[in-house]
C-alpha cells in the first residue's frame, strides 16, 4: 500500500508525459516555451500599459500559434521532406507576387492582401521553407558537402533572400540567410571554406556599404555612435540603453518603468520589449530570460542530434539556430551592440506573425523528435 | 544519384553533425556571455549613469514666473495689471514629418483665424531653435475671445494645435501713462547678458521704461519652481514638488489718474510735456509727454510695421519729453536770476532800469533784444524794477543783471534749484539738463566764456537746458519758499509706506540759501502779478489776458518762450515764416494757491509759440482740475 502511494504521482506524471509524446509533443521543450511565453505576457502586460483589450488579442494569437505547433508536430517528417521543394517554389512565387501585387506599408512591400480574407507576409513562410529546402537538397548528398553542392545550396538561399531584401526588409532577409547558412554549417562545411568566405566578406564589405539604402547606413552609423543624432536615429538606442541601465540589479519593479510608461522608449511593446524587461525586472530578470532561451537552444540541438537521418538533423538544428539568431540579434540591437534591424524578441514581442512561424518551427522539431517512422 | 547513395555513411554524418552542434552550442554560450557582460556593464557598472539619465528624461524643473506686482495711482486706480492672454501653439511632431504637412496645417489654421505672414515667419524662426521633442511652439499670440471660441470648435481638425494661457501685462489706460508708468518689453539677447538667469528663468518680459523700469526688482517678484514628471511628448504626468513663486510687490504711485487725464486733455494733439507736483511732498501728480504710444503694443510683441512707424515719426512718440526733453527755459528762468541778483547784491527790489527794447554790452556792436523789440528800435517796457521785470518779463532788466553777475554766481545759485542735475528719487533715466560754465564751454566748443554768454543766460537762453521735470521741480522750490523736497513717483508699496530695494535713501538736498523770507514773498508776488495784474495796456501781467480774467484762486506763474533758431540781427521773429519745427517752444510754470501752494506745474508746448498765450492756459486747466474740486469741497 505504501509502495502504491509512493509511486502514484510518479506514475501519473509519467502517464501525462507519455500522453504528450503520443500526440507528438516534446514535454520538456513545450514546458520551456510555455514558461517563456508566460514570462513574456507578464512583461507585455506592463509594456502595453495594462491595456486588457490589446493584451487579450495577444493571448489569443499565442494560443493560435500553439495550435499551429500542435498541427505541425502531427505531420510526419517524411511529409516535410517530400513537400519541401513545393513549399520553396510556392514561397518564391509568392515573393515575386509580393513585388508586383504587394501592399506597401511604411515604404516597403511585404504584404499580400487577400481581400476579405487575410493579409500575410510570404517572407514568413520562407523562414521555414528555406532551411527545409537546403536540408532536402543536402539530405541526398554525401556530407560534408562538395563544392558544387555548396554552390547549389547557396543559390537556394540567395534567391529568396534577394527578393526579400529588395522589398526592402533587411531584418527578415538576415534571418533567412542565417537559417540557410545554419543548415550548411551543421551539414559539415569545411572550416577552410568558412575562413575563405569570411575573408571574402571582409574584402567586399566596403562595396556592400554602397549597396545599402540611406536609412540602413544611417542605422549602422548611429548604432555605434547614438549621441551623434540624439533626437533622430540615435534616439531609440539611447532610450533603450538608458532603460536597461537604469533598471540596475533588480529593476524598478513591474509597471514601474519610467522609460516605457512615459513613452521615452519607442517600440516598447514590439522590437524593444527587451528594454522593458531590463528596466522593470533588472539584471536578474534579464539573465533568467537568457537562461531560458539558452535551455531551449540546447534542447533543440539535442533533438536534432538524435534525429535518425540527415534531413531531420539539419532541419531541426537549423530551425533551432534561427530561433537563437532571433534572440541574439534582437537583444544585441536593443543593448546597442548591433544596428537597429526589425527583429522581434521571440515569443515576447507583441505581434502574431513571428510567434506563429517560430512555434510552427518548434512543431516541426517536435515532429522530428517524436516520429519514429520515416 | 546512385553514386552518392553508394558512399553515404550515416554514422559519419551523425558524427559530423554532433561535432558541429557542440561547436555551435559553445559559440551560442559565448554569445550569451557577451550579452550578459553587456548587461553587467549597463546595469551594474554604469547603473548610476543611466539612472541619472533616466531621471533627467522624465523629471523637468520648470520655472514658474511670478505674477508681476500691480501698479495703482494714489487713489487706488489700477494703472498696470496682469491678464491671461491665450496663444496658439503648435506641436511640430504631431503635425506630420514633411515641410508640406506643416505648410498645409498652417494654411488650414489660417482659414479659421487670421495669421499674418510675419507671424508665420517668426514661428518658423522659433521652430529652428533648439527645443525638446514635442515642445509646443507659439504661432500666434494674444488670441481674441472670438478666435479662441472658433478654434475650440475646430480643435478636432488640428491635433497638433494647443491653446495656452499666460499672464501678460496690461495697461488699461493705454497711451495715457505710456511715459510715466512706462511698459514691459520682451527680454532680448542683450538683457540676458545682464540679468540674473536664475531670477529671470521663467520671465519673458521686463520693465524697460518708466516706473516699470525703475521698480523692476520689486515688481518682478521671486521665481518659483516645480519638479514635474513629463512623458516623451512633453506632457506633464504629475507634479512632484512645488516651490511657488512669490509675486511682485504691488505699488501705489503719487500719480493722480484724473489729473493725468485732465493734463493730457489740456495738451490735446500738441507735442509737449506737463509735470505736476504735490508741493509739500514732491510727489509727481501728473507726468504727460505727447505724443504717446500704446504700451500694450509692446507686450504682445510689436509688429515691425508698427514699430517702424513709431521710430520714424517726426513727432518721436517714443521720446519721453517730460524727463528727457532738454530745452532752453527761456523767461521761466527769470525769477531764479532775479533772486540771484538780490542775493549777490547786484540788484534790490527798488533799483530801476530803463528798458527801451534792447541792450548792448559796453563797447560791443551786438544788440540783445527784448521780446517787444521792433526794427525801428522802439518797444521795451519803460522803467522797470524787479517786480515789473518779472510780470512784464523784461529781457533788458535781466540782460543788465546777468552782465553784472559772474557766471559762477549764476551757476551756483541756479544749481540750488536743481538745474543741471537729477534730483528726482525714482524717475527712470531722467536727464540732467545743462548748466553751462567756462570749463564746459572750453571742453565742448573750444571757446572762452564771453560776457555775452552771461547776457544770454540772463533770459534763460544760450546753452542753458532744462527738462520739464526739472523746471517743475524749480517751480516747486519757489512755491516752498526755498525748502526742498525731491520729486518722486512712489507713494506706497503693498499699501504701506515701505522702502523698496530700489530706493537707497537719497541724501536730502539743502534748502536754497540766500534769499530772505521777504525776498521769497516778493518774488512770489511778482509771479502772481504775471497772472493776476490787470492795469491796462503794457501794465498787465503777461499772462493775465489769457488766464487771469476769471480765475477763482491766486496763482503764481511765469511764462517762457524759448527760441529754437537764432533770429538774425536786425530781424523780427515772424512765426508764420518759420517751419513748424523751428518755431519757439512755449513754457509756463505755475503754482497755486500762491500763499499756501499745494500744486506746482510746468507746461511745455513744443514749437507752440508764446508761453503766456499757449502754455499758460494749459497750466491753468491742469491746476483748475486739481484745485477747483478741493476748493468747492471747502
Amino acid at each position: 500500500m505504501s509502495d502504491f502511494i509512493r509511486h502514484m504521482p510518479q506514475r501519473g506524471s509519467l502517464r501525462a508525459r507519455e500522453q504528450l509524446v503520443r500526440i507528438h509533443l516534446d514535454p520538456f521543450l513545450l514546458a520551456m516555451l510555455l514558461v517563456v511565453m508566460v514570462y513574456g505576457l507578464v512583461v507585455l502586460y506592463s509594456a502595453l500599459d495594462r491595456n486588457a483589450g490589446v493584451f487579450n488579442a495577444q493571448v489569443v494569437r499565442l494560443a493560435l500559434a500553439l495550435v499551429v505547433l500542435l498541427i505541425a508536430a502531427q505531420v510526419q517528417p517524411r511529409t516535410y521532406l517530400r513537400w519541401a521543394p513545393v513549399a520553396y517554389v510556392v514561397g518564391l512565387g509568392l515573393l515575386v507576387a509580393v513585388l508586383i501585387f504587394g501592399v506597401t506599408v511604411n515604404g516597403s512591400k511585404r504584404w499580400i492582401d487577400i481581400p476579405g480574407l487575410m493579409r500575410f507576409q510570404p517572407s514568413e513562410l520562407m523562414k521555414i521553407a528555406v532551411p527545409m529546402m537546403v536540408a532536402w537538397y543536402l539530405h541526398e548528398r554525401v556530407l560534408p558537402p562538395s563544392f558544387r553542392d555548396l554552390l547549389v545550396s547557396l543559390a537556394i538561399i540567395a534567391l529568396p533572400v534577394a527578393l526579400i531584401v529588395i522589398q526592402p526588409d533587411l531584418g527578415t532577409g538576415i534571418l533567412i540567410l542565417a537559417a540557410g547558412l545554419a543548415v550548411i554549417l551543421l551539414g559539415g562545411i569545411r572550416w577552410r571554406l568558412i575562413a575563405y568566405a569570411g575573408i571574402a566578406i571582409a574584402v567586399a564589405a566596403p562595396g556592400l556599404w554602397y549597396t545599402l539604402q540611406d536609412y540602413q547606413r544611417q542605422r549602422i552609423v548611429t548604432s555605434f555612435d547614438p549621441e551623434s543624432d540624439p533626437l533622430g536615429a540615435g534616439w531609440n538606442i539611447i532610450q533603450s540603453t538608458t532603460a536597461i541601465g537604469s533598471g540596475g540589479l533588480f529593476g524598478k519593479g513591474l509597471f514601474q518603468g519610467t522609460q516605457s510608461h512615459l513613452d521615452f522608449l519607442p517600440e516598447a511593446q514590439t522590437d524593444f520589449v527587451f528594454a522593458v524587461i531590463g528596466e522593470e525586472l533588472g539584471f536578474v530578470g534579464v539573465v533568467a530570460l537568457l537562461v531560458l532561451y539558452l535551455v531551449i537552444l540546447m534542447r533543440g540541438l539535442w533533438v536534432a542530434s538524435k534525429a535518425p537521418n540527415t534531413f531531420g538533423r539539419l532541419l531541426a538544428g537549423a530551425l533551432t539556430l534561427v530561433f537563437f539568431v532571433y534572440v541574439f540579434v534582437n537583444i544585441a540591437m536593443v543593448a546597442g551592440l548591433l544596428p537597429v534591424v526589425g527583429v522581434p524578441l521571440p515569443l515576447v514581442s507583441y505581434g502574431g506573425t513571428s510567434a506563429i512561424t517560430l512555434l510552427a518551427g518548434f512543431g516541426i522539431i517536435m515532429s522530428i523528435r517524436t516520429h519514429r517512422t520515416w | 544519384m546512385a553514386r552518392s547513395l553508394a558512399i553515404k555513411d550515416e554514422h559519419a554524418e551523425q558524427r559530423i553533425f554532433r561535432a558541429r552542434a557542440l561547436i555551435v552550442s559553445l559559440v551560442a554560450i559565448a554569445l550569451m556571455g557577451v550579452l550578459v557582460l553587456r548587461m553587467v556593464q549597463l546595469q551594474v557598472w554604469k547603473h548610476d549613469f543611466y539612472q541619472t539619465r533616466s531621471d533627467n528624461n522624465r523629471i523637468q524643473i520648470q520655472p514658474m514666473a511670478p505674477p508681476r506686482g500691480l501698479i495703482y495711482d494714489r487713489n487706488g486706480v489700477l494703472l498696470a495689471d496682469n491678464r491671461p492672454v491665450f496663444s496658439l501653439e503648435i506641436v511640430r511632431e504631431r503635425v506630420g514629418d514633411s515641410a508640406e504637412d506643416l505648410d498645409r496645417f498652417i494654411e488650414e489654421i489660417r482659414a479659421v483665424v487670421p495669421v499674418s505672414d510675419n507671424e508665420v515667419a517668426e514661428f518658423e524662426k522659433r521652430l529652428k531653435r533648439r527645443r525638446r521633442p514635442f515642445e509646443p511652439v507659439a504661432l500666434k499670440g494674444s488670441l481674441t475671445e472670438e478666435e479662441i471660441a472658433v478654434l475650440a470648435v475646430d480643435r478636432y481638425r488640428f491635433p497638433g494645435m494647443e491653446i495656452n494661457a499666460q499672464l501678460a501685462r496690461h495697461y488699461p489706460f493705454g497711451e495715457l501713462f505710456a511715459h510715466s508708468v512706462g511698459s514691459v518689453r520682451r527680454i532680448n539677447e542683450e538683457d540676458l547678458r545682464k540679468l540674473d538667469p536664475v531670477v529671470y528663468s521663467g520671465t519673458r518680459y521686463m520693465g524697460k521704461r518708466g516706473v516699470e523700469q525703475y521698480y523692476e526688482t520689486s515688481l518682478h517678484g521671486e521665481v518659483g519652481y516645480q519638479h514635474v514628471e513629463t512623458d516623451a511628448h512633453g506632457r506633464i504626468r504629475q507634479v512632484l514638488d512645488i516651490l511657488p513663486p512669490v509675486s511682485g510687490q504691488n505699488i501705489s504711485l503719487s500719480l493722480d489718474s484724473r489729473l493725468q487725464i485732465a493734463a493730457s486733455g489740456a495738451l490735446g494733439d500738441r507735442r509737449g510735456a506737463i509735470v505736476a507736483l504735490d508741493v509739500r511732498s514732491g510727489g509727481i501728480l501728473a507726468m504727460v509727454s505727447h505724443p504717446g504710444y500704446d504700451p500694450n503694443l509692446f507686450v504682445g510683441g510689436i509688429s515691425p510695421a508698427d514699430y517702424r512707424h513709431l521710430i520714424t515719426s517726426r513727432d518721436t512718440p517714443l521720446f519721453n519729453r517730460a524727463v528727457n526733453g532738454q530745452y532752453a527755459p527761456g523767461s521761466t528762468f527769470k525769477p531764479i536770476m532775479g533772486l540771484a541778483g538780490i542775493v549777490h547784491g547786484q540788484t534790490n527790489w527798488e533799483r530801476q532800469v530803463e528798458d527801451h527794447g534792447w541792450f548792448r554790452l559796453p563797447e560791443q556792436e551786438r544788440i540783445y533784444r527784448d521780446w517787444s523789440w521792433k526794427k525801428d528800435n522802439s518797444g521795451g517796457q519803460g522803467v522797470v524794477d524787479l517786480h515789473r521785470a518779472i510780470y512784464r518779463s523784461s529781457n533788458v532788466y535781466f540782460y543788465d543783471l546777468a552782465s553784472k553777475l559772474t557766471i559762477q554766481q549764476i551757476d551756483d545759485f541756479a544749481a540750488q534749484f536743481g538745474i543741471g542735475q537729477v534730483t528726482s528719487v525714482d524717475v527712470a533715466s531722467a536727464s540732467p539738463g545743462l548748466l553751462p560754465d567756462p570749463v564746459w564751454k572750453r571742453r565742448m566748443k573750444g571757446e572762452a566764456w564771453y560776457p555775452g554768454d552771461n547776457v544770454n543766460m540772463g533770459i534763460g537762453q544760450g546753452d542753458l537746458l532744462v527738462t520739464p521735470l526739472q523746471l517743475a521741480t524749480a517751480a516747486n522750490v519757489i512755491a516752498n519758499r526755498g525748502r526742498w523736497v525731491r520729486p518722486s513717483l512712489l507713494l506706497a508699496s503693498d499699501g504701506q509706506l515701505v522702502e523698496l530695494v530700489e530706493n537707497e535713501p537719497s541724501p536730502p538736498i539743502p534748502d536754497v540759501s540766500g534769499p530772505t523770507p521777504d525776498d521769497w514773498e516778493r518774488i512770489v508776488d511778482a509771479m502772481e502779478a504775471v497772472v493776476h495784474r490787470n492795469k491796462g495796456y503794457q501794465q498787465d501781467g503777461t499772462a493775465w489776458a489769457y488766464i487771469g480774467r476769471d480765475i477763482g484762486y491766486r496763482m503764481a506763474g511765469k511764462s517762457g518762450t524759448a527760441q529754437v533758431v537764432e533770429i538774425r540781427q536786425g530781424e523780427e521773429y515772424g512765426e508764420e515764416e518759420l517751419d513748424e519745427y523751428n518755431r519757439n517752444h512755449a513754457w509756463f510754470i505755475a503754482f497755486a494757491p500762491a500763499d499756501d501752494p499745494s500744486i506746482a506745474v510746468c507746461v511745455l508746448v513744443e514749437n507752440g509759440g508764446g508761453g503766456s498765450s499757449v502754455a499758460g492756459p494749459v497750466a491753468r486747466e491742469v491746476i483748475d482740475a486739481y484745485l477747483l474740486p478741493q476748493l468747492a469741497a471747502r
